[in-house]
């Protein structure tokens, strides 16, 4: 057997927390043979990107590697001097980056980005062969016009333009081994389908060796010849990737694998003369005037039932909850309260009303206020809304912190700095129920969690809906979580309602044709899923052209 | 700020603290340490250092010592005065603009770039000389001119907050401005105010001992320390260093509340190198 | 147009406004006083007669537009008036004591400028280290001292105990331009020493910030040494904060000099505004204000448009 291209042996990592230093990588090992490509799965958390980076025998800024080895064809990177890691890092061993935005520098142009490498840096090739080298790529990539795109600045190239550019631009050496690190999770659906297709051809096409990393394993299963589990810094289990997706061996794995298979029990239809909780009739919106973000849309929330309003970015469907809260007044159309009209704006709304509206937010993180207490956090709107104090504020807290299925001496005195992601998900819904609403809007409750956690915010949402008669609006970009609740789904395209329908209406053909386009999009957890889709796409072209 | 941060300070920054302290102590207690009162001639001018004037005496023959006491109250007192000032209104308007956004920052915003395109010192002086010299009118003036730079500072600290989603939920419970910014915005950026107060404190205490100097700021016989130097600047062409004792002790404050809020931001800013 | 040219002209039309607010505040600031310039100048023991004449000389009895016009338009026209104090003409008084102010901020910036620079690049690049402590020390403890602070003792070592620079810096009229180094160099680098710690510190800041960028992180992993990361990517990113920073400390060497002007006795507007203040020269301390203001302006000014010519995202639209 022949050496193998990338081999890392015991490595441990460590991160500076506070004064001591916490493990990020607890002895993982890991072989890549020239031209393989591995897929690194594992959570937030779990320590990819670290392990990833070290392969390049880079640490960053707070974190240092305590123990093992990386040998990159025969070298051994940690023992190496700096300088000599250097010769390597974009010669020989590129990166790529999740938020190319970010990644790209806003001074260069794509072009002198991409010629650094090799040109400046390495010295291995002239500028106009870099330049001619880099228009092939970007062509192979293809990104639209690759003859001018390289005169370009970051700022003027679309994200899913940029995350090609910064493909090639890992490329520009002909490395041996490319690390991508989560490369598309910054992308919409529609668009991420092509920056994968595209990553996986120019990875065949020139052979080199690649370390994928994702949380989602849909995505993996399109790239890798092999995936590896990690968890907390742990490996988990490694096996091609056609035998970890049939038949995982550990528990964990199994568990991710399991996640999306949850399904609500579909909530009854409501009674055709019922007064809809919330009715969204007709609403137009702007911020810029005679720019509408929002075009006559209209929807109708009934009690104790779930929408889920679907779109990507900049389809209007964060707008939409802005205009039903309030935020932004409508230019046209109006919003009934359970059939009274609301106040456009939210000063001329009465207590009441925003009392039966409550909001839980994307980013946990922000949507606690990191100075106040849990019992502040979730005692202000029992006492602002209920005019309840004192112990009688304090039961209806810890009755609301039971009810999440968090102890209440456990929690009551936190800071929200010292809750998981899940927990502070959890209090921000401790704190929407609190007001004791009819309506609840969920941003993307679930979209910054991890799919465990996530679930289980889920089913938590689930069974306060069927305790209280809730009714939900999810604005979500993530198909998965509407087959998971939705009773009602809306589909939105630049601001403009697409289609509406039931949730089995909407997932059986036919389909109107961007829900089509948004379905076929999903990434399956079928290795053979980018193929058959682009293959069907291609087909369907051909039969239009003809 | 917690007592187990204050262990883990660099010694710069206790020898800030410990300075700081020793001149409130002097300040406050300065009619009980200093020997002579501030006004009352008690010897020869430009006497020179002895057993009963320890620092000799002045160029009207009062004790340097008792002055340069009576004077950490003086331009200490008056310093931080006019900081509280122009802390309370920049801090508050600064505030109120970040939150209310709209027609009212925009004004508020416009209005503070005029003031702060006035070069500071040079609007001081105009005022000065229309008005005459008094430590009301160069409190005041000092502390709107400063205003503005809190208010800039506060505005955009505060802006990194109102776009929290913890403020948006605040907003749609229906909570009025004041509960908005007190109990969602301010305890968030008390770490950078507090620092701002410091720099700003040296920032005018600098200011009004440059007037003083000038002979434009603390009119005489208030012993101050920046005119003090003034009144005995002359002594320096002989080669004596005493007229710059008192700018020595600006300085060391000045120094002193620096190292301290450097230290400060270094911590909050999350940066341990 | 080109939006850059219409952001610059618009820059340049806040600015004129900027300016045309502030000459209203200057003149305006006089209509506070709780009598008029004539009572406060003459004094109470002067009789009605003596002060309706001075009212007139000045055109006091006139409405507060027509002054305030007549006055711009001559401010505008070189004619800044008479000084009150001693009955000469505004513009004489003023016209070699800018130059020597200029000379002299000049002449610290020249220093200044690039030491702050190339100092604060330098303790960027080696961040953590004993030499940035050091620097780091040096600059927070130079900003702390009052400004005569540091001139005094300047003045104490350099002049007076070993004589190797005089300690009053007047030149006469037709100095060489060796002397005029020689005998404002006490000045010169009293300014430098403060204002090269301010710089130095902002510039330093600026390019930290920036180091935690991640396309910081992607040069480093595209094997760009350091000095090549904090020249290639950071800097570049980092002109506009520092251009500021540079108009910043300028506009203070030219408003800051009045201490240093004092202290070593430099024949500078500063000093001559000084004086004026103490003799209520009205008139002329407007003046005074007006140019520095106008320089002052003009210098953020120019710093803005450079800012904006520097950022790719203004140059280069989508």
């Amino acid at each position: 057997m022949t050496k193998p291209l990338l081999s890392i042996r015991n490595l441990h990592i460590q991160g500076r927390q506070d004064a001591g230093w916490q493990p990020i990588i607890n002895g993982v090992n890991l072989d890549l043979n020239k031209g393989e490509v591995l897929g690194l799965i594992g959570e937030s958390g779990a320590g990819k990107s670290t392990l990833g980076l070290a392969a390049m025998g880079y640490c960053r800024d707070g974190t240092r590697i305590s123990q093992g080895t990386v040998t990159f064809d025969g070298m051994e990177l940690l023992s190496l001097p700096e300088r000599r890691r250097r010769r390597l890092r974009g010669a020989r061993i590129a990166y790529v980056a999740q938020s190319a935005a970010a990644y790209f520098n806003p001074a260069h142009t794509l072009m002198k980005q991409f010629t650094e490498a090799p040109v400046d840096i390495h010295h291995i090739e002239s500028q106009a062969d870099a330049e001619r080298h880099g228009r092939e790529l970007y062509a192979q990539l293809r990104l639209p016009n690759p003859a001018e795109i390289g005169f370009r600045y970051p700022h003027q190239v679309s994200g899913g333009q940029l995350q090609r550019a910064m493909t090639a631009m890992a490329m520009a050496c002909k490395p041996d081994l490319i690390i991508f690190d989560e490369p598309t999770t910054a992308l919409d659906v529609t668009t991420q389908i092509e920056v994968l297709a595209a990553i996986r051809d120019a990875v065949r096409d020139i052979g080199t060796a690649a370390i994928y990393i994702t949380h989602d394993l849909a995505v993996v299963a399109q790239m890798a010849d092999r995936i590896k589990v990690l968890l907390r810094g742990d490996e988990i289990e490694e096996q091609p990737t056609r035998d970890m997706l049939a038949n995982p061996q550990e528990e964990y794995s199994k568990s991710l694998w399991a996640v999306r298979q949850f399904r609500s029990e579909p909530n009854p239809e409501p009674a055709a003369d019922e007064c809809p909780v919330l009715r969204v009739a007709g609403i137009s919106a702007e911020y810029v005037r005679d720019q509408p973000v929002l075009r006559n849309v209209s929807f109708d929330i009934h009690k104790g039932r779930t929408i889920a309003v679907v779109g990507e970015s900049g389809s209007g469907k964060s707008t939409a909850a802005r205009v039903i809260t309030g935020l932004l007044p409508a230019s046209k159309g109006r919003i009934e309260l359970n059939g009274n009209v609301l106040p456009e704006r939210l000063a001329q709304r009465s207590k009441d009303q925003l009392r039966q509206m409550q909001m839980i937010y994307q980013m946990a993180d922000t949507a606690l206020n990191p100075k106040q207490t849990i019992r502040e956090i979730i005692g202000r709107p029992i006492q602002f809304y209920l005019g309840l104090r004192g112990r009688e504020r304090d039961e209806k807290v810890r009755d609301l912190l039971t009810s999440i299925e968090m102890e209440p001496d456990r929690f009551i005195d936190r800071l929200p700095g010292e809750l998981s992601g899940g927990q502070k998900q959890r209090i921000g819904i401790a704190r929407a129920l609190a007001a004791e609403p009819q309506f609840i809007i969920c941003d993307e409750v679930t979209s910054a969690l991890d799919q465990l956690v996530a679930e289980d915010i889920l089913r938590l949402l689930k069974r306060l809906q069927n305790e209280r008669g809730l009714a939900y609006m999810f604005i979500t970009h993530d198909l998965a979580t509407v087959r998971a609740i939705a009773d009602h789904v809306v589909v939105m395209q630049n601001g403009e309602v697409m289609e509406q329908g039931s949730r089995d209406q909407m997932f059986t053909p036919p389909h109107h044709p961007y829900t089509k386009l948004l379905l076929s999009s999903v990434a399956e957890m079928d290795p053979d899923w980018l193929d058959h889709t682009l293959e069907q796409r291609k087909k369907a072209q051909t039969d239009v052209d003809n | 700020m917690k007592l187990r941060d204050l262990k883990s300070a660099p010694p710069t920054a206790w020898f800030g603290i410990v300075v700081i302290f020793a001149y409130a102590v002097v300040a406050i207690f300065a009619g009980q340490l200093a020997p002579f009162s501030q006004t009352t001639i008690v010897g020869m001018e430009f006497e020179p250092r002895s057993a009963e004037y320890l620092l000799g005496t002045d160029n009207l023959g009062r004790d340097l010592l008792s002055r340069m006491i009576w004077g950490a109250r003086n331009s200490v007192g008056i310093a931080l005065a006019t900081t509280a000032i122009a802390f309370s209104l920049g801090a508050g308007l600064g505030l109120l603009a970040a939150v209310l956004g709209g027609w009212a920052d925009q004004l508020l915003s416009r209005l503070i770039d005029m003031l702060i395109a006035i070069p500071s010192l040079l609007f001081a002086l105009l005022l000065l000389s229309i008005f005459g010299t008094g430590i009301t009118i160069l409190i005041i003036v000092i502390a709107v001119l400063e205003m503005t730079r809190v208010f800039r500072l506060a505005r955009a600290v505060a802006m990194d907050v109102v776009v929290m989603d913890f403020v948006e939920a605040a907003r749609l419970r229906g909570e009025g401005l004041v509960w908005v910014i007190r109990r969602e915005i301010l305890p968030n950026i008390m770490a950078p105010l507090v620092a701002e107060f410091g720099l700003r404190f040296c920032f005018v205490f600098l200011a009004v001992s440059a007037l003083s100097f000038l002979g434009l700021g603390i009119q005489p016989p208030t012993a101050d320390w920046g005119s003090m130097v003034r009144d005995n600047a002359a002594l320096i062409t002989f080669g004596d260093i005493t007229p710059l004792l008192p700018a020595a002790a600006i300085a060391l404050l000045t120094v002193a509340i620096n190292f301290v809020v450097d230290w400060m931001l270094h911590r909050t800013s999350g940066l341990r190198d | 147009m080109h939006p850059l040219a219409r952001m610059i002209l618009h820059r340049l039309a806040l600015g004129l406004l900027t300016l045309f607010v502030i000459s209203l505040v200057i003149f305006m600031a006089i209509e506070l006083l709780p009598g008029d310039l004539a009572e406060e100048v003459l004094g109470q023991s002067a009789t009605p007669e003596t002060v309706a004449a001075f009212r007139r000389e000045l055109g006091l009895d006139l409405p507060a537009w027509q002054r305030y016009l007549s006055w711009l338009g001559g401010m505008v026209q070189g004619d800044f008036g008479m000084s009150l104090a001693n009955n000469r003409p505004i513009v004489d008084l003023l016209a070699s004591r800018l130059g020597n102010t200029l000379f002299l901020a000049a002449y610290a910036a020249v220093i200044s400028v690039p030491l702050a620079l190339c100092l604060g690049l330098l303790a960027a690049l080696y961040r953590g280290s004993w030499f940035d402590r050091l620097v780091n020390v040096v600059t927070l403890t130079s900003i702390s001292f009052p400004e005569y602070f540091v001139a005094y003792i300047l003045l104490l070592f350099l002049s007076v105990r070993t004589g190797i620079f005089p300690s009053i810096a007047d030149f006469g009229n037709d100095a060489g331009f060796g002397t005029m180094i020689y005998r404002t160099f006490l000045p010169a680098i009293t300014l430098v020493l403060v204002v090269t710690a301010h710089m130095m510190r902002m510039t330093r800041a600026a390019i930290i910030n920036l180091l935690a960028q991640p396309y910081i992180e992607m040069a480093r992993l595209k094997g760009a040494s350091p000095a090549r990361v904090i020249l290639r990517h950071a800097l570049p990113n980092a002109l506009a904060p520092i251009i500021n920073v540079v108009a910043l400390n300028l506009a203070y060497l030219i408003t800051g000099v009045v201490i240093v002007e004092v202290v070593f006795v430099y024949p500078g507007l500063g000093q001559l505004m000084v004086d004026s203040v103490a003799k209520r020269d009205i008139p002329l301390v407007q003046a005074c204000c007006l140019i520095f203001a106008a320089i002052y302006i003009l210098l953020n000014l120019s710093a803005d448009v450079f800012a904006i010519a520097t950022n790719p995202r203004l140059m280069h639209r989508k």
